[in-house]
């Protein structure tokens, strides 16, 4: 299961590690973009076995961001 | 003799009325699907209407109604025209006399300007009959004409219980909302099997048209229900928003208390750029239980609803800034762009609440046509000449100021919360824009901060909203927690509005 950018931006935040458990709608990332903070939801729970992106990373809409099991 | 021609009529009348073979009715049940005439006992008031073309080919024996019933009768006390489709009859398939029926039954909506429903559950096209119905000047074809020349002159609702395949695809299509039942509705142009034919592509059913995905991806559904008898009462409740037809205006009730007694004020946050949730400060405007929601699951960046406020019946068109930050994008604007011209076609008044960064920037975006997608929603707004009302929330900024009923658009009146900013875009962004050359040249980090937060305080007070309600550009300025009241107020002293429209044939709309 991985999560997904909803749209274009850069991360903002990263607020899990590899290893965390993650609820469903837990927020795991902030992204920001057009001057915005975008919360990104996990739309599954899950562990965390890896992170794609770093803080400062552009991501495309749809780009994959975490790898959850 | 009458008495035994009494009697056969009545056998006959029975055996139509049954439908198709048993097995197919077997079938229903397990499908969770209702039988055609279930539906409509649930849809009619006291499950009573009138009949038409009941014997359409009855001699031929096997096809009970040809597939399709046809009624009129009442629904919440209104009059209204049905097609439904009857599954146990060749797939719901049209032959020629199918097609007749359903052109006779919206010409009848059309002569008494009542709206119509279709009950869809139907496999298309009776290839075997295909010279007879497919073609002709009163072929299928003429199904769709007739359904956009009925466009925005009746309510026209579809509840998709099935399939609705190829060509009968357009049936929902040119609906004014779709309602869908989650595993059971579909609707595609060529089916899995024709793709794996055709193009080689091999697919399920649920991802190339299931309800979910036209729910929540196409945009094709507006309204995804769990069982046909919601799909029914959805459909009930939609209608108490419209009027008859277009030369009528919606029925008022009495005014109820508010959904949410929350202030309003406390749900909007200081930071201009964290997100809260729009549904929240809905609740605080709108009256109790008046909610329906049109493509919720669709673009949710972008709310649409019919609404009612101290009884008047209101389209309310939101940014959701939890959403995406609240962001225009295609599907967005797209959304938002039939939900307007829905609302104007039926004399809806619109309320739009902005709090919009703008219309999304970058290389996919563009290349999915924002600027086109975008530039549909700005038509729609504009020409709607229904009472609107815009209420800067947050923030308004780029084209998003325009795509939200700014001040040029000619709403009836442009309010600002004391928390509104509007702009060609952010502090932050602008003076990035036009000092980049200069943020660049400073050296020392403490000294390219302090100009960048000096020229941000300069922007900022430029577009201060006093400042902006000095120079007229908004009309008023509003308490959060008042602006219930002055909404009451205001629509209702909007009501005789009437907008001479230009002459000309329509506009060129950007598509």
């Amino acid at each position: 299961m991985e999560v997904l950018s909803s749209m274009a931006g850069t991360v903002f935040q990263l607020l899990v590690s590899k290893g965390d458990t993650v609820e469903k709608g837990q927020i795991v990332i902030i992204l920001e973009s057009m001057k915005m903070e975008i919360p990104i939801e996990s739309e599954h729970s899950g562990i965390v076995q890896e992170i794609y992106v770093t803080e400062g990373d552009f991501v495309n809409e749809a780009e994959r961001l975490l790898k959850l099991v | 003799m009458q008495e035994e021609l009494s009697v056969q009529l009545k056998r006959n009348v029975e055996k139509i009325r049954k439908g198709g073979n048993p097995k197919y009715h077997e079938q229903l049940k397990v499908q969770n699907k209702l039988f055609v005439r279930e539906r409509l006992q649930l849809l009619f008031d006291n499950g009573s209407y009138q009949e038409d073309g009941a014997f359409a080919n009855f001699q031929e024996g096997e096809l009970p109604a040809d597939g399709v019933v046809t009624a009129i009768g009442k629904m919440n006390g209104r009059t209204i025209c049905v097609m439904a489709n009857d599954s146990t009859v060749k797939a719901g398939s049209w032959g020629a006399r199918t097609v007749e029926k359903i052109v006779r039954i919206q010409e009848t909506a059309m002569n008494l300007r009542v709206p119509i429903i279709y009950l869809v559950d139907s496999a298309g096209a009776r290839i075997t009959d295909q010279l007879e119905m497919f073609p002709n000047r009163r072929g299928a074809g003429r199904i769709f004409h007739n359904q956009v020349k009925m466009s925005g002159m009746v309510p026209q609702i579809c509840l998709l219980f099935g399939p609705s395949a190829a060509g009968g695809a357009y049936i929902p299509a040119f609906c004014d909302i779709v309602i869908m039942v989650d595993k059971n509705a579909s609707m595609y142009l060529g089916s899995p099997r024709m793709a794996e034919k055709v193009i080689g592509e091999r697919v399920s059913l649920e991802e190339m048209g299931g309800a979910r995905m036209h729910c929540e991806v196409s945009g094709c559904g507006d309204y995804l229900v769990a069982s046909e008898q919601e799909a029914i009462s959805v459909a009930k409740r939609y209608l108490h928003y419209f009027p008859q037809n277009y030369a009528e205006k919606p029925e008022k009730k009495d005014g109820a208390k508010q959904a949410s007694l929350e202030p309003l004020e406390k749900l909007i946050p200081k930071n201009p750029n964290a997100p809260f949730n729009m549904y929240d400060c809905i609740n605080t405007l709108i009256d109790e239980d008046s909610f329906f929601e049109m493509k919720k699951l669709f673009a949710p960046e972008l709310i649409t609803a019919f609404s009612r406020i101290d009884g008047n019946v209101v389209g309310i068109v939101a940014n959701q800034p939890r959403v995406k930050g609240g962001v225009l994008f295609v599907d967005s604007a797209d959304k938002a762009a039939k939900f307007i011209q829905l609302c104007d076609a039926f004399h809806i008044p619109l309320l739009f609440l902005a709090d919009v960064p703008g219309f999304m920037i970058g290389s996919k975006v563009e290349r999915d046509g924002i600027i086109r997608h975008g530039a549909k929603m700005i038509a729609a707004m504009s020409s709607a000449t229904v009472p609107k009302i815009s209420v800067i929330v947050r923030k308004a900024f780029g084209a998003g100021l325009y795509a939200m009923a700014g001040p040029a658009f000619e709403p009836d009146i442009c309010l600002a919360l004391p928390t509104a900013q509007i702009a060609v875009m952010g502090p932050e962004a602008a003076v990035n824009a036009v000092y980049a050359k200069k943020i660049e040249e400073i050296i020392d980090p403490k000294d390219k901060y302090a100009f960048i937060q000096k020229k941000q305080n300069e922007y900022k007070e430029h577009i201060d909203i006093y400042k902006l309600a000095s120079e007229l550009i908004v009309d008023e300025i509003v308490a959060a927690n008042d602006l219930r009241n002055v909404l009451i107020n205001r629509f209702q002293l909007y009501e005789t509005k009437e907008v001479l429209v230009q002459k000309k044939k329509h506009p060129v709309y950007p598509v």
